[in-house]
């Protein structure tokens, strides 16, 4: 069983002291196919809990990825900006999005484990 | 599969040709075209003169010729085959319009010769709008916009204009689910919030949630009908006056008019904008993606606010009001582009309007109609119907008569161009699973649409009967067979650029 | 009626396959109230002789450009298409097609599309080029679109050398997205200051090149300060003809360049269709609007192409769309590909010395008969200052058979500075014979 912490919308939560790494579940990057393109916050951004973050894209489809959590922007993968299929290849590792200094870390509170998030996802498909 | 028996040395298959690209044929110095020594003089450029070569390729005539048939070759065309796209409308692009459009008192006129010279073509564009508020039941037309989605953006703007006019901020528009994504696009440019509508369980706008949704804060609300799921939305009275009563505007797209062309005038639906584009229900060429003409109609309400420059007939004749202060008591809310408007379309519309006559436009759409319901009655059994019929003029199924044959409607779709058909339209509406959208059009015979429902019973038979490996393997009788869209996304070559290799040894 | 294949037996045999007993009865979810019972009133249907006699006579009543002296720019430039042109695009496979969403079927437009975006970049020296969008003026209104996102900021400054058309049309674009437009005044002189009113919310700032006086100057200082700013540079052109003579935009720092591609391949049209032109550098590609083809390959490693990056456009992102346009001026775009195809590298250039020799013959004449040019520089297209309004003598003019060009009142009225010029354009198709009679006819006005 990991560390992670997920979303309803499909984001995974990594906590280090106040740094909070986030990217996309595996279930998230199955349903979209083949990832062709992300786009990624500023480093330095404030972004608020369930408000606009990044975008990925597949061939045929554009999806906003959500701030699961309300901080800034420390870090963002530069990597997914010349492969893109990280995020296809290793959901969970190479393919982090970015990380987010917390401002209230209660709102972990609300999300799940990767064993509820996987039976949310099976009440899903 | 096609076996190495069948390759060839130079990769053609017969009448199949491969073709490199143009930058690929360049032998410096040649040219198709033979120009005259221009006159000795001094350059006025200000010191600005192109001092590089540009790198554009040089050819002969008959080898750009043959380049262009031959790329013409690999496409699917009207003109070839039928081509059954749902809220597409590919129907027969006669060629009177063509030659009617290249008449040199039409195609070689300069859009700002002075009036008196071109009074024909005004009386051309003036002819075509009595044509178009005549059909449509409104009493004003806005001739310039470009195309169907510029149409829109017309159409929204002066709603939002007229809307501003009496102090109106209102800022919201209502679109169904079912909508082009047209819609939400053009109303974010107007500067408005999108609300989704849902449909209900009959296909059509649910009227108890749109007029739950509508209040003093809702500009306008965007429905097509007939609407992407091919039925006639039966309740659009009633939505007409919930929305005016609300204080909004009602905009209708009319991608769909080819349906309803001399039965139904949408003026009398209560609408009070409607886009038409003229390629669809008016037979412009679709030319492989444009040009299109999108001429907006008008209610009483708005017509004061439409775009410049319009034609108005004087006592001395057409003229052309271009500017604001000549404008009378109009408020133009502006210009969509450089000039009047696609008027080589106009044109095609025209010549196309007074082929069919008002007798034949009426007896086209009710074609197009009983077309689509031969194609729903014979092919609801063998493919899952998404809505019970009669339908207007296209059809929509969904895929679940494919379920566990593991074909999606992708592959069935690819199937269907080894048959010699192009697809459908495809996972559009939105709003069932893996939608199958049929648009015969007046234009296909009877024998031609009984060839097409024997070979879609023929595909779903194959389908269920566990031929899952042929779908995916589709098309295989094709110029190229499936292309590779990630990796053209992942990593974009959006132009040709001469090899590196080459380019040092020349140097 | 010729188009429409199904006979009466068909329509019967059919509504029984249905089970209708009409095809009225198709038409049960139409309110009765509002079905019509009967044929709107306007003409009844015709043969192709009675069409084609009614539309020709309509065509009669017009001047064409061809059969007088013709001095008419301002955006819509008159040049010699050749013959094959026309023909190749009317082949029903290029003309019939719909929009290649199927790569399989349609090879033969996406190629070229991608050799139409390779010609546009070249020649406007920039990295890429979209498919084509409506006109120049819209390409130039949604570049500004395009500059706000790439920038996040929000205000645009217009150059007073910009078609005034293209600046009612960026502004009217832009009229709803809290957007502050900066218009310059007219620069009838040419000495305009435009990086003086470069500010800090400033997205981009918008030349012409030509301007719509004719004139020409360097960009690259106007570019750098842009870029010192963090603004983009988009240079307008009316007439891309010119890029076979002048540096091209992106050899002085252009981020965007938005034309109107129009005179080549393409007839006048009375202003349209025309074929808008978009190229910009390639870290903006996603944020372009428009239709792109792009390269790939095929199952079986073939070379072939595809529309690409579409998830920028309005079918996938819906209102998040870097764009609501739903189309490109694809057979324009052909015309436009086929014509510089054939002119190639030396027919191209060759054609824009042409047109510039003319022009200064033209100039020279002008000097010569006491005539003032405002410009003192140009490719095509001259500003002449008359002795008095030019609209009347145009008109004038026109009754003697001549179309002398466009008096700037026609796009700007009611300004006095601008009253007496009139815009002359020369390009390959005026003999010198037209040259006399047009200078013979203003020497009078001057």
């Amino acid at each position: 069983m990991s560390d992670l912490k997920y979303s309803k919308e499909h984001e995974w939560i990594r906590l280090e002291d106040d740094i909070a790494t986030v990217g996309i579940s595996n279930f998230a990057q199955e349903q979209l196919g083949d990832v062709v393109f992300v786009e990624l916050p500023e480093v330095g951004k404030q972004v608020v809990q369930n408000g606009d973050a990044a975008v990925v894209e597949s061939v045929k489809a554009a999806s906003e990825v959500y701030a699961p959590l309300t901080g800034k922007i420390v870090e963002v993968n530069a990597a997914l900006e010349e492969d893109p299929e990280l995020v296809n290849q290793s959901p969970t590792g190479d393919g982090w999005f970015m990380k987010i200094r917390l401002s209230d870390a209660s709102q972990l509170d609300g999300m799940m484990d990767e064993a509820a998030y996987n039976d949310f996802t099976a009440s899903q498909s | 599969m096609e076996g190495n028996s069948t390759d060839t040395y130079t990769g053609n298959r017969g009448l199949r040709l491969e073709e490199p690209l143009i930058f690929e044929q360049d032998a410096p110095g040649r040219s198709g075209v033979d120009l005259p020594e221009p006159p000795p003089v001094q350059s006025r450029l200000g010191g600005l003169d192109r001092p590089d070569a540009i790198g554009l390729p040089g050819l002969s005539e008959p080898q750009v010729v043959r380049h262009y048939t031959r790329l013409s070759q690999k496409n699917y065309a009207i003109d070839a085959g039928f081509y059954p796209l749902g809220s597409c409308t590919m129907k027969h692009n006669p060629r009177l319009n063509e030659k009617m459009a290249r008449l040199p008192g039409f195609a070689d006129l300069h859009p700002l010769q002075p009036e008196a010279t071109v009074q024909g073509a005004l009386r051309l564009i003036d002819t075509l709008a009595h044509w178009i508020k005549t059909l449509t039941g409104m009493p004003a037309v806005a001739m310039s916009p470009a195309a169907g989605a510029h149409g829109e953006l017309c159409g929204l703007m002066t709603a939002r204009t007229a809307l501003e006019a009496r102090g109106d901020g209102r800022k919201r528009v209502l679109v169904p689910d079912s909508a082009h994504g047209t819609n939400p696009a053009t109303a974010a440019i107007c500067g408005y919030a999108v609300e989704a509508i849902p449909l209900n369980d009959r296909g059509r706008v649910d009227l108890n949630a749109l007029k739950d949704a509508l209040d003093e804060d809702v500009a306008a609300f965007m429905l097509t009908n007939p609407n992407t799921c091919g039925l006639f939305e039966d309740e659009i009275l009633e939505q007409a006056q919930a929305v005016h009563d609300a204080g909004a505007f009602f905009y209708c797209d009319g991608a769909n008019f080819n349906a309803i062309v001399g039965r139904v005038r949408p003026g009398d639906l209560g609408i009070d904008c409607m886009h038409l584009n003229l390629h669809k229900t008016f037979s412009t060429p679709h030319g492989g993606g444009g040009p299109g003409s999108g001429p907006v109609v008008l209610s009483e309400a708005l017509a004061d606010y439409a775009p410049r420059p319009w034609v108005v007939h004087g006592e001395d004749g057409f003229s052309l009001v271009e500017h604001e202060d000549e404008a009378a008591q109009a408020a133009p809310y502006g210009r969509m582009k450089a000039f009047h408007g696609q008027m080589g379309m106009f044109v095609r519309a025209l010549a196309y309007m007074m082929s069919h006559g008002s007798d034949g436009l009426r007896q086209a759409s009710s074609d197009a109609v009983l077309n689509a319901n031969y194609l729903l009655a014979s092919l609801s059994k063998e493919l899952s119907l998404a809505y019970d019929g009669p339908c207007m003029h296209e059809v929509l199924f969904d895929d679940g008569f494919l379920k566990g044959t593991d074909v999606t409607t992708l592959d069935f779709a690819k199937a269907m161009i080894d048959e010699g058909f192009h697809p459908m339209t495809m996972y559009f509406p939105l709003v069932v699973h893996g939608a199958l959208l049929m648009e015969p059009t007046e234009t296909e015979s009877r024998e031609s649409l009984d060839q097409f429902i024997e070979t879609m019973r023929h595909l779903a038979k194959r389908a269920k009967d566990g031929d899952a490996q042929a779908f995916h393997d589709a098309p295989v009788h094709t110029p190229r067979r499936r292309l590779d869209e990630t990796a053209a996304a992942r990593r974009p070559i959006l132009r040709w650029r001469p090899d590196p290799v080459q380019g040092e040894a020349a140097e | 009626m010729r188009y429409l294949p199904l006979t009466e037996a068909d329509r019967r045999d059919m509504l029984v396959v249905i089970g209708a007993p009409s095809v009225d009865s198709l038409f049960s979810d139409v309110p009765d109230s509002v079905h019509l019972a009967e044929p709107v009133d306007l003409p009844a249907h015709q043969g192709e002789l009675e069409v084609e006699r009614a539309l020709t006579a309509m065509a009669a009543e017009n001047m064409a450009a061809g059969s007088v002296p013709f001095f008419l720019g301002a955006g819509a430039y008159r040049h010699h298409v050749p013959a094959s042109v026309n023909h190749l695009i009317q082949r029903g496979e290029f003309l019939t097609s719909y929009t290649p969403y199927q790569p399989e079927v349609s090879q033969g437009t996406l190629q070229y599309l991608f050799e139409f975006q390779t010609q546009v970049a070249l020649i406007t020296g920039m990295d890429v080029a979209n498919a084509s969008m409506y006109d120049g003026a819209t390409s130039c209104a949604e570049a500004a679109l395009m500059a706000r996102r790439v920038t996040r900021k929000a205000d645009v400054v217009l150059s007073g050398g910009l078609h005034p058309h293209y600046t009612e049309t960026t502004e009217t674009l832009l009229k709803f997205l809290d957007s502050t437009i900066d218009v310059l005044p007219p620069d009838i002189d040419g000495n305009e200051d435009i990086a003086a009113q470069i500010a800090d919310g400033t997205a981009c700032v918008v030349v012409q090149y030509p301007d719509m006086f004719g004139r020409v100057r360097d960009l690259q200082p106007i570019a750098d300060a842009c870029h010192d700013a963090g603004a983009l540079l988009v240079v307008v052109m009316n007439e891309v003809v010119a890029l076979g003579a002048l540096k091209p935009p992106g050899d002085m720092g252009a981020d965007i360049v938005a034309a109107e591609g129009r005179s080549i391949g393409n007839p006048l049209n009375f202003g349209g269709p025309y074929v808008g032109l978009f190229a910009a550098r390639e870290k903006y590609v996603r944020q372009m609007p428009g239709r792109l083809a792009g390269e790939t390959v095929d199952v079986d490693g073939k070379r072939g192409w595809v529309l690409t990056l579409s998830t920028r456009e309005q079918h996938i992102r819906r209102e998040k769309a870097t764009s609501n346009i739903c189309t490109n001026s694809g057979l324009c775009a052909l015309a436009f590909t086929i014509h510089l195809s054939l002119l190639g590298e030396d027919g191209f250039r060759r054609l824009a010395a042409i047109n510039h020799a003319k022009t200064v013959q033209l100039a020279d004449r002008f000097a010569a008969a006491g005539i003032e040019v405002v410009n003192d520089t140009f490719f095509n297209e001259l500003t002449v200052r008359l002795a008095e309004p030019a609209a009347p003598v145009v008109d004038r003019l026109a009754v003697e058979g001549i179309l002398a060009g466009v008096p700037v009142s026609r796009l700007r009225p009611g300004d006095d500075a601008l009253t007496n010029l009139l815009l002359v354009a020369v390009t390959e198709t005026v003999t010198d014979d037209d040259m006399d009679r047009l200078c013979a006819a203003l020497k009078e006005a001057a």
